[in-house]
């Protein structure tokens, strides 16, 4: 299991506890391989990246807080393939929001949520974790 | 100071050149090695590289000879996937001015992106940022007896790691801190980033001529300057001064300001010794301290890599057209 920071993080780590999963939690920044850098930049808290293990033939279930565009996932999918040859890789999240931008979808959703234009929903955590809901 | 400065931020106080030291301020040096730190996981993956500057041109501008610093930077530059042209230039200092000029426009009409610079005369990489075109970042890659700032932050990356914080450590530097760009450089860092103690360690001849500007404790004994030091910096002893008359034999130079593993005992148990290399081994340094356990030399050579990848993509930041960010 691996999460995305932030948010993803913090589900996976909720997630890898309860589904007692032995293997240990990795973690993913994929700041270095969004496509926006151009446009935006670079944040500054860009944490390292942790694989534990080799995921060479290993099955991954990647875990984000909130699925908007898709592009988050398509930067974490080439990362990931920066560090191996997964067999498979399935996508769970917190949120599934209307909005995708790409051909990427969720295997396993907490809640799918429809926004209106202009609406963003975002988790806060790290304890207690909480969905906010604003309008920008 | 504050021309620097001008010249070094953008008008969003971002990073454009980075040129020396002074003139940042102490937010702007830990993002750095925050950045940095996180461009260490990069190794780690089987294909290290990340696409962040892609279709991105550096120029590595090598007027001085040098191996790690121009290899550090090719190999941060290729982990960024930008490409790297290497263009070593033998220095002539009649053929200046107007040639290097030049020399600058042909690589803005071939669309680079950034220049590193390496020269032999103090304050060249801000000549070249002054006249260079806007789209163009520059990095000094060391000039003359000016600044190396690069080397200075992979230090401070080094001892940040190794030791946490900054502020109550004693830091030493020892050798010719008189000639030394990395030394002029890594003062202005330690005292930025609260290092309260210190200490320059060299004979007469080679401490600066006003070491109270830089706020430091002078040392002419070396185990009197090593007692109950945190971090111990080694400078390379050139061997050009040897002949100038500023210095005795090497030998004599060993015997009273070596680092040997009898001196070394007088500082903290936990003490760390750097060098930024090349390392003279029995002149300024003897080889069991250099390739001893409390030596951090080559891990210094790695976190040059992350380092220089961090100022890389910071610098390259504020060429960014302004565009929206919101929500993915």
């Amino acid at each position: 299991m691996i999460g995305i920071y932030t948010g993803g993080v913090w589900i996976a780590q909720q997630l890898h506890q309860q589904l007692a999963i032995k293997a240990p939690l990795g973690t993913l920044d994929i700041s270095f391989y969004r496509d926006d850098f151009t446009r935006v930049g670079m944040n500054p808290q860009v944490k390292p990246s942790s694989l534990p293990l080799s995921i060479d033939d290993r099955h991954i279930i990647l875990v984000d807080d909130v699925l908007y565009t898709g592009r988050t996932i398509r930067a974490a999918m080439n990362e990931l393939f920066d560090y191996g040859r997964p067999a498979s890789i399935i996508l769970a999240v917190l949120v599934e929001r209307d909005g995708r931008e790409l051909p990427i979808q969720p295997d396993a959703v907490g809640q799918h949520i429809s926004l209106q234009a202009g609406e963003q929903i975002k988790l806060q955590g790290p304890a207690p974790l909480t969905l906010s809901l604003r309008r920008v | 100071m504050k021309k620097k400065n001008r010249l070094q931020l953008d008008d969003n106080g971002k990073l454009k050149h980075f040129l020396t030291i002074e003139g940042l301020n102490r937010q702007m040096l830990i993002d750095i090695l925050d950045t940095a730190e996180s461009f260490t996981s990069v190794t780690e993956q089987n294909i290290k590289k990340v696409p962040l500057l892609r279709g991105k041109t550096i120029v590595n501008l090598f007027f001085e000879a040098s191996t790690r610093t121009r290899t550090t930077f090719e190999l941060a530059a290729k982990r960024l996937s930008a490409d790297v042209l290497n263009i070593n230039i033998q220095a002539s200092a009649t053929a200046k001015g107007e040639t290097l000029l030049d020399m600058l426009r042909n690589f803005e009409a071939m669309h680079c992106d950034m220049f590193v610079v390496r020269h032999a005369d103090s304050g060249a990489a801000h000549f070249i940022a002054q006249h260079a075109a806007p789209h163009i970042s520059v990095i000094n890659a060391g000039d003359g007896q000016h600044a190396h700032p690069t080397q200075a932050m992979l230090d401070m990356f080094t001892i940040r790691r190794e030791k946490g914080e900054f502020h109550r450590l004693n830091v030493a530097i020892v050798g010719d801190i008189r000639h030394s760009r990395v030394a002029r450089s890594q003062i202005h860092a330690l005292s930025m980033l609260g290092v309260e103690d210190i200490r320059i360690i060299a004979p007469k001849t080679l401490i600066p001529t006003e070491p109270d500007t830089f706020g430091v404790h002078v040392y002419h004994d070396l185990r009197e300057g090593l007692r109950d030091v945190d971090v111990v910096i080694m400078l390379r002893l050139q061997k050009e001064r040897m002949s100038g008359g500023s210095l005795p034999s090497e030998h004599e130079y060993f015997q009273l300001y070596g680092l040997t593993e009898e001196k070394l005992a007088l500082a903290k148990p936990d003490v760390i010794v750097m060098h930024p290399g090349p390392v003279n081994r029995g002149v300024e340094i003897d080889s069991a301290v250099a390739d001893g356990p409390r030596s951090v030399i080559l891990q210094q050579v790695s976190h040059g890599i992350a380092v220089r990848m961090a100022v890389m993509s910071m610098a390259m930041q504020s060429h960014l057209r302004d565009a929206p960010g919101g929500q993915r």
